[in-house]
């Protein structure tokens, strides 16, 4: 009988080591394979150049200033909508209100819609409503707004990652200790001199944090630009909202599948996938780092 | 003494929710002394003091019914300006809880949020609040530094700097000196000493002897009710009620 449950019990402890290891070696083998398919391609040029040859040669310039627009353009939309209903969720919404209720049911399932729902939301709402409105406001003619472009792009990326952003601002918020916001109250301030002075001054690590991680998501998202606004292919960088763009994980997309000449392209894949792994990486190691300071000054 | 009166509190209750925290509460402060709130954990004595400058009001769920009226205006009135009331009626909290700023900018706070903009003139309320807080010497030198450096002790006498920046009449004090050695304390105890010539002091304290030493009133508070007011020194020789007596001489609480 002891020795049964000796036997299971090790069976146990080997069985989950196993499984824990398996994930290490799975990653292991994953960035291997990539850093060793890509290593010979990388190079200064590969990031600085132009695709040629019909993207059988060349470097991913375009894919990557397409990316960081994509991105930049949904941290300004997103980041400020995030940190002002974040701010609503955790100072002045009652906890048991409705609305409060309602607003983060709606975060929480948000989180929870599949990446292609948005870009489809995003070619309905955006590119053909929207899009299609301003056209004829502005009274043009000829397609301006109502076709996809890195603005509408963007937006929809914004609205993919907003649930990231609320939910670490929100946490961020709360770690400014009470004691410190009833000391501003005390002093007369008002609410929002409270808010300005003294929670957001205290919750930028976290801001920053939900921005990285917001960042690092979007620069990795495919399916909600597939229809809203990134190309396959565009000789010039974009120069207006309204223009395509390129993107690294698009890019991957179209040389595994769309290429003329797979073993011209396979470099060129594995070195665009390797760039768009570090970038991610290096987001979200540096929102880890933010986080762990911002805890240990919650601490202090 | 009626004519002596800067609060005046007539028939005060409090409920949290369906828990009532303060039951018909009665009580004359005087200007320029320092009045005690004594009693037991939970009979309400933090709570009474919160509602002079309405922090209760950041609870959800308090209901208040009575009156407290500060030199004769209704705290509790509708048309009553809560920061402008939190302004006059200054508070100090039982752990010191200075804004991870420097020294200069944790007293600058008030004034700042009251719209001075002018440096000299935010030079001179820190340094005259940091003067009077007794915390001018030692820190003159490095008002640059956070006040989170600074010691336990230091850091109370700080938020009490931060307190009269602006100015208040008031200064209520919730166990100021419960988290601090007792050097600390002495020193805390001196400035109230001080502070009460232009002050109107109200503190909550458990300490016993601490209410002795810094009080000239004193009032004994017991599940939610005021039981017994009077001078310090009568109230801690010859009480009127038993409760007080037995509280004081340490048969409970």
């Amino acid at each position: 009988m002891m020795t049964g449950r000796k036997v299971m019990g090790s069976m146990v402890v080997g069985g989950t080591a196993l499984a824990a290891l398996s994930i290490v070696a799975i990653l292991a083998v994953i960035l291997l394979t990539i850093v060793n398919g890509g290593k010979d391609t990388l190079s200064w040029e590969f990031l600085t150049t132009a695709p040629a040859e019909g993207m059988t040669a060349g470097g991913i310039f375009p894919a990557i200033v397409g990316t960081v627009l994509l991105v930049l353009l949904m941290s300004i939309a997103g980041v400020p909508a995030g940190v002002i209903t974040a701010l609503y969720l955790s100072e002045y919404a009652s906890q048991k209100s409705i609305l409060a209720r309602g607003v983060r049911f709606a975060v929480n399932t948000l989180a929870g819609v599949p990446s292609i729902v948005f870009g489809l939301f995003g070619l309905g709402f955006f590119v053909q409503f929207v899009g299609t409105g301003m056209d004829r406001a502005f009274g043009g003619v000829e397609l301006r707004w109502a076709q996809p472009n890195v603005l509408w792009a963007s937006m929809t990326m914004a609205l993919l990652t907003l649930p990231v952003v609320i939910v670490s601002v929100e946490e961020a918020i709360r770690n400014v200790p009470r004691d410190l916001r009833a000391a501003s109250l005390a002093l007369g301030a008002t609410k929002w001199q409270t808010i300005w002075k003294i929670v957001l001054p205290n919750s930028i690590t976290g801001i920053l944090t939900g921005g990285i991680l917001a960042v690092s998501r979007g620069a990795g998202e495919v399916a909600p630009i597939l229809f809203t606004g990134a190309a396959y292919f565009l000789p010039h960088l974009p120069g207006a909202l309204s223009d395509q763009f390129m993107h690294l994980g698009y890019h991957v997309f179209i040389m595994s599948t769309q290429s003329t000449n797979v073993d011209a392209t396979r470099g060129i894949q594995y070195a665009t996938t390797l760039v768009l792994l570090l970038l991610s990486f290096t987001l979200n190691l540096s929102a880890i780092v933010l986080r762990s300071r911002l805890r240990r000054r919650a601490m202090a | 003494m009626n004519d002596n009166v800067q609060i005046r509190t007539r028939e005060l209750s409090l409920f949290y929710g369906k828990k009532q925290a303060l039951i018909n509460v009665s009580l004359d402060i005087p200007p320029n002394r320092v009045t005690a709130l004594i009693g037991p954990s939970g009979c309400g004595k933090s709570t009474y003091l919160r509602s002079l400058n309405r922090m209760n009001d950041l609870i959800d769920d308090v209901r208040i019914t009575g009156s407290v009226e500060i030199d004769g205006l209704d705290i509790y009135d509708r048309q009553v300006d809560v920061v402008e009331l939190r302004k006059r009626v200054g508070m100090i909290f039982q752990k010191s809880n200075p804004f991870p700023k420097s020294i200069f900018e944790n007293v600058a706070y008030g004034p700042r949020i009251n719209g001075v903009r002018d440096y000299r003139r935010l030079s001179e309320i820190v340094e005259t609040s940091l003067r009077r807080a007794a915390l001018w010497d030692e820190v003159k030198d490095d008002l640059k530094k956070s006040g989170l450096a600074l010691s336990g002790g230091q850091q109370q006498r700080l938020c009490i700097a931060r307190a009269l920046a602006v100015d208040p009449q008031v200064l209520l004090m919730d166990e100021p000196a419960s988290a601090l050695d007792p050097i600390a304390t002495a020193k805390i105890e001196e400035l109230i000493y001080e502070l009460k010539e232009k002050y109107t002091i109200v503190i909550v304290t458990h300490n016993m002897q601490q209410a002795a030493r810094v009080s000239d009133l004193t009032a004994f508070f017991y599940i939610g009710e005021l039981v017994e007011m009077g001078e310090t020194k009568k109230m801690f020789t010859t009480p009127e009620k038993k409760q007080t007596e037995e509280y004081i001489t340490g048969r409970f609480g």
